[in-house]
């Protein structure tokens, strides 16, 4: 609630969630006002939640921004993801999932001059929609794309 | 439970609309597997390996710089594509863990039961046979697997390793030919290589050792045989025996003529 | 002290793409060990690149980037000799930075 979470802040942390966020590792001291994607929003446990903390309800949906992954992930513990934004003046790069116990994987920062695109791997607990959240002029816009995640055998 | 049912479902829907289609869930893993291969951390390996191979240790504080492999003292490049082979030295055949071990007792001075403690890394638990089989695989990369067959023990062990591929045995009555000696097997959506046939003999040789992602790991060929073992419910296959590397000589033989292409990456 | 990063960083046509591998267990704090004892969250939450000590790119990360973490990226700017540098810290505060020159 938004209440304690200010009233937190005001005491200058310790007790109550950002005790709870640094011992379950999310946080660091020092870190609680950080630029870009806040802590807190690392601990969200649902994508609305999620945007809420990024200061990101209710993003338009883009066709700007391209997801490159696979359909099908043959183990979910790596999965390769690419967001690209053709979006003019894109700031940042975030990318959720949502089935995740905590949906906020990453977030990028992207400085004037490099490219908005960006690629690595994350772990997908089940198959799930991966969402890409774009900031650009100020504005936040989205993408989704289902990823299934399936069960190998037993070798290869 | 979700990925069960959904894998399921991924089946009967390529089952039910047919061949064409079938190939749909199998061009997309295909597309996975290919956006795995640029950035392998199984490069995390390699670069602890050249590390290792370099590094002065155990009693006589030597490096493993005057290994013979097979090619020559201290020559890496192309030698994993010709093991196992016989070495005079030892009078006999040996694959690559098995010639480390060796090399590990005879210049670096360290005990067998040292040198063997740990033949399959977890985490932050490294086993350096991991590391130097990475690196010095890479180093056989683009080579034309060439394992011979001229010393009477190199065809010792084929033979031995052949019968060991048809032997039935454990609880489930289980051989490597249960899995591996016909096409188009599958356990739930992994593929089995027909090992009896020339073509998959060479893909499922030369694409090991491999990072696995569901390990998160580098494994090695050992630790495929060892893992299979496993799961035939066989009696633990022992790291560098001589079983292991019968096994590996008639697994590796029949690879001849494929270019190497490992360390790979996997599932 | 942490493994050390692979970087490749390769320039063509103005644009350099940047690839790193990253040695790191990245355990999300949700898996229990062999003794059902929860093993605990060691990940990397903060990488930065830059390039001759300008950021390029600047990430947070939660544990769910998947271990041994693999990112790629493109800047414009870079030039072929020119040094990148790449710094992750992750949340046990345990920091690392390793260096190449663009080629």
């Amino acid at each position: 609630m938004n209440h304690s979470r200010r009233a937190v802040l005001k005491t200058g942390g310790g007790a109550g969630v950002l005790g709870l966020l640094f011992a379950a590792g999310i946080a660091r001291p020092g870190e609680v006002f950080a630029q870009g994607a806040g802590l807190n929003a690392f601990a969200m446990k649902s994508v609305p939640e999620a945007l809420r903390a990024l200061g990101a309800q209710g993003p338009a949906v883009s066709a700007a921004i391209q997801i490159k992954a696979p359909e099908i992930a043959e183990n979910g513990a790596v999965v390769p993801i690419g967001i690209e934004s053709n979006l003019p003046g894109t700031e940042s790069i975030t990318l959720l999932i949502e089935k995740n116990p905590q949906p906020l994987a990453a977030s990028f920062s992207i400085p004037a001059g490099t490219e908005p695109s960006v690629s690595t791997r994350v772990k997908i607990g089940e198959s799930s929609d991966v969402y890409a959240l774009v900031k650009a002029d100020g504005k936040f816009y989205m993408a989704k794309k289902e990823i299934k995640i399936t069960l190998g055998g037993c070798g290869g | 439970m979700m990925r069960r049912t959904m894998a399921a479902a991924v089946l009967a829907a390529g089952a039910v609309l047919g061949a064409a289609a079938q190939s749909n869930p199998e061009a997309e893993i295909a597309k996975y597997r290919e956006a795995l291969a640029a950035g392998n951390p199984a490069e995390l390996w390699e670069a602890r390996g050249e590390a290792l191979w370099k590094q002065k240790r155990g009693p006589k504080a030597a490096s493993l710089e005057a290994c013979d492999l097979g090619k020559g003292a201290g020559v890496v490049n192309g030698a994993y594509a010709e093991l196992p082979r016989y070495f005079a030295d030892a009078d006999r055949v040996m694959d690559l863990e098995t010639r480390l071990v060796h090399c590990m007792v005879a210049l670096q001075g360290l005990r067998f039961e040292d040198a063997t403690k740990r033949p399959f890394g977890a985490g932050t638990n490294r086993s350096d046979f991991e590391s130097l089989a990475a690196w010095i695989t890479a180093e056989s990369r683009g080579v034309t697997m060439n394992v011979a067959l001229s010393h009477p023990k190199e065809r010792e062990a084929y033979q031995l390793g052949e019968k060991m591929f048809y032997f039935r045995g454990g609880p489930h009555d289980f051989a490597c030919a249960t899995c591996h000696a016909e096409n188009s097997k599958r356990i739930r959506l992994q593929d089995l290589p027909n090992l009896t046939e020339k073509a998959g003999a060479q893909l499922a040789y030369t694409t090991w050792p491999a990072y696995r992602v569901s390990q998160g790991e580098l494994r090695t060929f050992q630790w495929r045989l060892n893992d299979c073992y496993r799961q035939q419910r066989f009696p633990d296959l022992k790291f560098a025996s001589d079983a292991s590397i019968a096994l590996t000589a008639f697994l590796a033989r029949n690879a001849n003529g494929a270019t190497f292409n490992a360390p790979a990456i996997k599932r | 002290m942490a493994d050390p990063m692979r970087i490749r960083a390769a320039e063509r046509d103005g644009v350099v793409n940047v690839k790193i591998l990253m040695s790191h267990e990245m355990e999300t704090g949700q898996r229990k060990d062999g003794s059902g004892k929860i093993v605990p969250a060691h990940f990397i939450s903060k990488v930065t690149a830059t390039h001759q000590g300008r950021t390029v790119l600047s990430a947070q990360w939660g544990p769910a980037v998947a271990k041994n973490p693999f990112l790629e990226f493109n800047f414009k700017g870079g030039k072929k000799g020119d040094r990148i540098a790449i710094t992750w810290e992750d949340n046990k505060g345990e920091t690392r930075t390793d260096e190449t020159t663009i080629n």
